[in-house]
């Protein structure tokens, strides 16, 4: 797969009622970038560019802000991106296994993407479910009580649910 | 017509409540036959999803663990006025007592009200107190009240709540913000996820109560991202709140003016220090200032600021309601009221606990919690998370207060409590939260930002079986510089995790360093797993349940596990039933 970074080409036009609503409105940035990741998936370069024009706030501080927070994200995810939770409940019951058996299973570790773009891993700090502790979130919908087998079973259901779509 | 109830927090959701609700309500197209609610949380994470039935006398029926294929059932027995043929869905008596042992101020209202209608809210004495505030009393004599009633942070520190209104109060100026910290930071709590689920108008009026009390006329509540369904039901709050104009211009006609809103947060655990949650809150990175100025006198855009906790907010009405006394009149002499706590890990019944300071750490998690899950050995709870510690045996009957847990080398926390048995490692949890803050460090002081990253190497080095004689003197040695040398609260206290598990479980330090053991069968390079010839019959169960299938052996032969291809789960040991598989 060749970088896609320098040459991607946004539909900027998109991000237009963001920049009205926020684009002077002093502190927004952060708002902004999380409107924009909402509507393009991850924050583009042209995005950034074109975020930078509009509020007048430098590049590099752009870049600082979105590479401080760990919900921004400076490259495309899968179609599923799994957040596993590695929080302390989650720890105690057992999310590395679970984290194993993810990268055994789709061969990405933390923060990767799989080959067919269905699905990024990202480790997260608990997602406020630690009664059905270990629990991953696959785009908003939550998995509690994990086990190595359940969580096979999950993925690939996603994967087959996915194969469908492609073919329909 | 009978009310039927679903709990859905998103936990509750995540447990399959949506799918129950959405069962019962396709059995109800009318709402002719029930009528069908929402509510959020009651703490009983270990029974969800929950189902509450109120007859038209008010009784309540309390169904758990109920699933969509129960809808059918449930719809009839209401309809039929026959609850009888719910039996086997019922609480057990013994469950209900966890949250019969439970008094309830700052959780007063998850679990019983419609979280997503004012009208509910305002039926059970809802934005009364907000009133009284504003027509009846001065913000002094509101400051007054909280200082009577003792009320302490529950974000973690525990510093007076009436101190800090009052130096924002004093402090100079026309322009003042009132600040909530929804951050939620400690990763095992979920307290404050609840109160916003579950009852976000009280969120609200206790703010207001304290943008009254400080002069504040503008409100943000700063929520963690992970939190998203906490965020629509507190906008759905705001906007009822505002059309009823207890927000907005001129509240209640008494002159005071007040807006709100919300801002997500993006992901940085280091954002719940106040200082830092302001520097996100201008859109920058959220990096601690120095103190002082504190934020009461230069904050949010450097205007006088206050930032409190949800549950410090949601105790607020309350408080106004029934007078600080009757706060005060609960708990030990140096911590008021009562304190909410998110029991999880091996416990057997967890959930949010919200009991009067002064009881102690055994009442909440054996009383109440029901002890350790599966006959297993208590080993230590840990408190206040990355800034707090593991508190042993030994120590169970310390009593719930600021000072006391304080003295154990842990602290009170914002609430999570999670409880470890014999199988988990304490090497292995102090290295899970040293990684945890030596990735969620700033990186502003060098010793918070070089210091965790070597105790990290340290601690691995010790959980891989090369731990050299000397470790734990460099790790304490560590720990004190970096508490002397960072700037803020997360360097400071992120030492505590590993200065605790040294003081209360050093054999275990010891185990890993000069044995090259983990007692606990934790740490993965220092255990492996074998069959014994003598007690293995050949069943096979192990060899099904081995994830990666490292077991061979023909039926009714003796097993063996390829230590190649194992990767330590302990599923087979788990599994066998004549204990032939044997942990080294
Ligand atoms: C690293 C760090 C993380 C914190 N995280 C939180 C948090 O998630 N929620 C919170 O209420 N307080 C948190 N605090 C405490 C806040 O700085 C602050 O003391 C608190 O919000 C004040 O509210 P209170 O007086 O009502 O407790 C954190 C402090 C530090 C140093
Ligand atoms: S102590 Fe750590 S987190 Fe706090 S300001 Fe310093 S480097 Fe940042
Ligand atoms: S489960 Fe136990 S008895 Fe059965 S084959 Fe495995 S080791 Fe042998
Ligand atoms: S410990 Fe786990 S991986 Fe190893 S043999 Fe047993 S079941 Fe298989
Ligand atoms: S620790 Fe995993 S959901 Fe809280
Ligand atoms: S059931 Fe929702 S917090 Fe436990």
């Amino acid at each position: 797969m060749e970088c896609s970074c320098k040459n991607v080409h946004s539909d900027l036009s998109l991000l237009d009622t963001v920049l009205d609503t926020y684009a002077n409105v002093d502190g927004s940035l952060i708002t902004i970038l999380q409107k924009a990741q909402e509507i393009y998936g991850y924050l583009p370069q042209d995005v950034i560019r074109h975020i930078s024009e509009k509020t007048g706030i430098k590049p590099a501080k752009i870049m600082g802000v979105a590479t401080f927070y760990t919900q921004f994200r400076l490259k495309p995810v899968g179609k599923y991106l799994i957040m596993l939770c590695k929080g302390t409940a989650c720890h105690v019951n057992g999310s590395d296994l679970i984290e194993k058996t993810i990268t055994e299973t789709l061969g990405i570790h933390d923060g990767e993407t799989t080959e067919d773009g269905l699905f990024t891993l990202k480790n997260v700090a608990c997602l406020g479910c630690c009664s059905l502790s270990p629990v991953m979130m696959i785009n908003e919908e939550t998995y509690g009580s994990l086990t190595p087998d359940k969580t096979k079973k999950i993925l690939a259901e996603l994967t087959a649910q996915a194969k469908e779509g492609a073919n329909t | 017509m009978m009310k039927v109830v679903v709990g859905a927090g998103s936990c509750g959701i995540a447990a399959g409540a949506q799918k129950v609700y959405d069962a019962l309500q396709a059995l109800n197209t009318e709402n002719t036959a029930f009528e069908l609610r929402i509510t959020g949380c009651n703490g009983m994470c270990f029974l969800e999803p929950i189902v509450d039935i109120y007859e038209e006398s008010g009784d309540l029926t309390r169904l758990v663990k109920v699933t969509a294929a129960d809808a059918q059932k449930i719809a009839s027995a209401v309809e039929n006025q026959n609850l009888s043929a719910l039996d086997t869905l019922k609480i057990s008596d013994e469950d209900a007592e966890f949250l019969n042992k439970q008094t309830r101020i700052a959780l007063r209202h998850c679990g019983v009200i419609d979280p997503e209608s004012i009208e509910d809210y305002e039926k059970i004495d809802g934005y009364r107190a907000i009133r009284k505030v504003l027509l009846e009393m001065t913000p002094e004599q509101v400051i007054e009240e909280i200082k009577t009633s003792g009320l302490a942070g529950r974000g973690g520190a525990g510093f007076p709540t009436w101190f800090k209104w009052n130096a924002a109060r004093s402090a100079g100026g026309e322009e003042k913000y009132l600040i909530c910290n929804a951050d939620e930071g400690d990763p095992g709590a979920f307290m404050d996820r609840a109160v916003i689920e579950g009852d976000p108008h009280s969120l609200i009026e206790g703010m207001l109560i304290g943008a009254y009390a400080i002069g504040a006329k503008e409100m943000i509540v700063y929520v963690r991202a992970e939190y998203p369904l906490a965020i629509k039901r507190l906008e759905n709050a705001i906007r009822q709140a505002e059309k009823k104009g207890y927000l907005g211009e001129n509240i209640l006609n008494s002159g005071f003016s007040c807006k709100m809103r919300i801002k997500a947060g993006a992901g940085a655990f280091v954002c719940g220090e106040e200082t830092a949650l302001i520097e996100s809150l201008e859109g920058s990175r959220g990096m601690p200032r120095l103190k002082p100025p504190f934020p009461a006198q230069a904050g949010y855009w450097h205007k006088p600021s206050n930032i409190n906790n949800v549950e410090t907010f949601a105790n607020v009405a309350w408080i106004l309601f029934n007078g600080g006394e009757k706060f005060a009149a609960m708990g030990t002499e140096g911590s008021k009221g009562t304190k909410v706590f998110a029991l999880t890990g091996k416990v057997r019944r967890g959930g949010l606990v919200e009991i009067p300071m002064g009881k102690t750490l055994r009442d909440v998690i054996f009383d109440i919690g029901g002890g350790i899950r599966g006959g297993k050995q208590f080993k230590a709870v840990q408190m206040g998370g990355p800034s707090g510690g593991c508190i042993p045996e030994s120590l169970l009957d310390t009593v719930i207060d600021y000072k006391a847990l304080g003295a154990t080398g842990a602290i009170m926390g914002s609430g999570g409590m999670v409880v470890m048995d014999e199988d988990t490692c304490m090497v292995g949890m102090a290295k899970f939260f040293l990684d945890f803050t030596a990735k969620e460090s700033c990186g502003k002081c060098v010793h918070c930002r070089l210091g965790t990253k070597r105790m990290l190497e340290v601690l691995t080095r010790i959980a891989d079986g090369n731990g050299q004689e000397g470790d734990i003197e460099l790790l304490e040695e560590l720990c004190y510089s970096i508490k002397d040398g960072a700037l803020c609260g997360l360097g400071q206290t992120a030492p505590n995790p590993v200065l605790t598990t040294i003081r209360y479980f050093r054999n275990e330090f010891e185990a890993h360093i000069l044995d090259k053991k983990c007692p606990a069968g934790e740490c993965t390079a220092l255990i492996s797993y074998t069959i014994n010839p003598e007690k293995c019959i050949g069943c096979a169960k192990c060899a099904r349940n081995c994830p990666v299938h490292a077991i061979s052996g023909t039926v009714k032969q003796v097993h063996s596990i390829d230590p190649e291809i194992c990767i330590k789960c302990g599923k087979c040991a788990e599994n066998c039933n004549f204990g032939a598989v044997e942990v080294h």
